[in-house]
């Protein structure tokens, strides 16, 4: 178990700066996500963090300890690969126990050891196999158990899953989560997918072009996104986002300019005759999806396109539908996308009839 | 129409399959033909003799020297030919202007003509004025008798092989190399595996489809090494540069024994032929990890 800091970490490539200044604290023992789109550099991340990339500068901690000199294998850290990087030539038995052979591990207790860890990862019947006459799922057994059997101080995962079908995916999932439960081990796990995020970290982290957008846990992303990007990157669909300029009858209570407003398609109740209170906003209708419990349409306005979506509730066949958002279910971002706090948020007609 | 539709393959292959019997399928049955047979070259009847000639063969001291000549001289060339190949690969598998500047360089002979190079070669072996006993006097020591000394001979022909067939073959053990995806090095390093570990248990086996190829290759080319003998030894001094390939030119071109060159042929046709049939039986199944 350990903590890992990584302290004004910058990373080039040539003349190409790719994480300029990174600070990220991963907590012991926590499950931690790096997520954000392609490109953004998480894997690049990743990599320093296991001592497979050279980092230009900075200083790189486990548990304390300054690592940046010290060699991939002796940091403690066991990584997963996308593609597994399974040894092609050495059976399953050869590809778990070869890190244990190269730490000098005698015969009998490495014997031991896989066999205590093919149980667990369920492998048992396969050890003798080669990794190219095993499965998909099983292949990424054998690289979890390759990383297991070292018994890390930090366990690294780079879009384990992403090469796995939807139901596999799923079920890895559910027993990563419980891995990480019964092991204890500081996780740091790396994908696009921010549902793949949200539903397995305890702490997440959001990307973007090399910079740490804000990193907290699922739920203060979703209810407290601290910028634009988190907002309309977590949740499916998007944060609906609008240019206040576009918007008419709302009065905004700022000290800085507020120069855009977003709510969660989710927030949106569709006006079915009776008055609700908030921020009104209606248009034509474009796509209605139906999935059964819920259901997603696209409504065009006046101000832009956005989305709604609906639980429990019979599909809404009208041409034109308004929606109403509670004005407290309402997110404010300034010019520079950061979200403002303490907005204050109004009828307009209200606001001059009663001057609060 | 339909039946010019059925006729068309086979008419565009034809062309290829007409020059590929005439030049290789027809001399090849020819040479078996004239190997039960004792002619010289020139006089209008043939004899047959059955299996006479490949029994004299078999008695002959000669023919069993020059089996053991090409023998020696294969296992020589493809050993040092892949192991000094290999080293230079994994030397030069990175990048860098003078990497590939090395690469460059010891490709050129590959593309250098055999008599060139045999030409230049024994300039260099010259034992008076050559430019290697020039370097070894450098360094205090004797001078060498090169291609003049029965005891020498075959092993300098060794080093001129295996000087033209490093590039080629450095060249394919570096593709080979590159075709490893670097996160199996990646992980060998996250297991603490040290250089000799990794080269052992992971280089080693990965490239074991593209040793066996090489040397199978390299081993049918030593087979029939001729250019290199012909110009610089003649197949002396006695006799101990005398190859198979060699040996059949100068019985059949020289002495016109033909039946019996060609008795020859068929050996060497038939070792060549088994190389072939076990390389392609086990590239089929145990050298392949995949
Ligand atoms: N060896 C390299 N040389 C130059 N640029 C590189 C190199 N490796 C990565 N990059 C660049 O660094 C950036 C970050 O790459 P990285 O692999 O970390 O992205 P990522 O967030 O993992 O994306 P993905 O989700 O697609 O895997 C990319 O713009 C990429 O082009
Ligand atoms: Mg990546």
């Amino acid at each position: 178990m350990a903590t890992i800091e990584l302290i004004n970490i910058s990373k080039k490539y040539k003349d190409e700066t790719i994480i300029a200044d990174l600070n990220l604290t991963i907590k012991d023992g926590s499950f931690t996500v790096l997520v954000g789109p392609s490109g953004c550099g998480k894997s690049t991340t990743l990599r320093m963090i296991a001592g497979l990339e050279q980092i230009t500068g900075g200083e790189i901690r486990i548990d304390g300890k300054r690592v940046n000199e010290t060699a991939p294998g002796h940091r403690d850290v066991a990584m997963v690969f996308q593609n597994y990087a399974l040894y092609p030539t050495m059976t399953v038995r050869g590809n778990i126990e070869f890190g244990l052979k190269n730490r000098g591990i005698a015969k009998r207790e490495r014997d031991t050891l896989v066999a205590d860890i093919a149980e667990i990862v369920g492998l048992a019947p396969l050890l003798d196999r080669k990794p190219q006459q095993l499965s998909g799922g099983q292949r990424q057994r054998v690289a979890l158990a390759r990383a297991m059997v070292k018994k890390p101080k930090v366990f690294i995962l780079d879009e384990p899953l992403s090469n796995l079908d939807a139901k596999l995916r799923n079920q890895m999932r559910t027993e990563l989560i419980q891995l990480h439960k019964r092991l204890g081990t500081t996780f740091v796990y790396v994908t696009h997918d921010q549902v793949e995020a949200m539903s397995m970290g305890d702490e997440i982290v959001v990307m973007n072009k090399g910079l740490i957008q804000q990193a907290d846990s699922p739920m203060n992303l979703y209810y407290d996104p601290a910028n634009l990007f988190t907002a309309q990157f977590i949740g499916t669909p998007a944060m609906n986002v609008l240019d206040t300029r576009d918007v008419s009858g709302l009065m905004l209570q700022s000290e800085s300019t507020v120069s855009h407003i977003g709510f969660r398609p989710e927030r949106a109740q569709i006006e079915a005759g009776q008055q609700l209170d908030g921020f009104r906003i209606s248009g034509e209708v474009m796509t209605r999806e139906s999935l059964g419990a819920e259901n997603i349409y696209q409504i065009k306005a006046a101000s832009g396109v956005f989305f709604v979506k609906t639980f429990l509730e019979p599909l809404y066949e009208a041409p034109a539908l308004s929606v109403v958002v509670p004005y407290e279910q309402l997110y404010c971002f300034g010019p520079d996308g950061k979200r403002l706090a303490g907005v204050k948020v109004q009828e307009r007609q209200l606001a001059m009839a009663g001057g609060v | 129409m339909t039946v010019w539709e059925k006729l068309r393959p086979y008419g565009m292959v034809a062309p290829s399959i007409v020059i590929f019997s005439m030049f290789f399928i027809y001399p090849i049955f020819y040479m078996i033909y004239l190997s039960f047979y004792d002619w010289n070259f020139i006089s209008p009847t043939k004899t047959f003799v059955g299996l006479q000639n490949f029994k004299d063969l078999l008695l002959d001291e000669d023919f069993r020297k020059v089996l053991s000549n090409t023998t020696v001289y294969t296992l020589l060339t493809v050993t040092l030919t892949t192991v000094l190949s290999l080293l230079l690969a994994l030397w030069l598998n990175r990048k860098g202007f003078f990497h590939a500047f090395v690469q460059g360089a010891i490709f050129s002979p590959h593309i250098i003509s055999l008599v060139s190079i045999s030409l230049l070669w024994s300039w260099l072996m010259d034992p008076e004025y050559g430019l290697l006993n020039w370097v070894i006097g450098l360094f205090g020591f004797d001078k060498l008798q090169w291609l003049s000394h029965p005891g020498t001979a075959l092993v300098s022909l060794v080093i001129v092989a295996v000087w033209k067939g490093l590039g080629y073959n450095t060249l394919v053990f570096i593709a080979g190399l590159q075709s490893i995806p670097s996160d199996i090095f990646e992980a060998a390093a996250l297991d603490q595996s040290k250089p000799w570990t990794t080269f052992r248990r992971i280089i080693l086996p990965m490239l074991s489809p593209t040793i066996f190829f090489l040397v199978i290759i390299n081993m049918i080319g030593s087979f029939q090494v001729f250019e290199t003998i012909a110009i610089m030894t003649q197949g002396g001094p006695v006799n101990s540069t005398n190859t198979l390939v060699y040996y059949i030119y100068e019985n059949g071109f020289r002495f016109f024994k033909i039946g019996y060159a060609s008795a020859a042929g068929v050996i060497l046709l038939a070792i060549v032929g088994a190389l072939t049939i076990i390389y392609f039986r086990l590239l089929s199944s145990r050298v392949h990890y995949r």
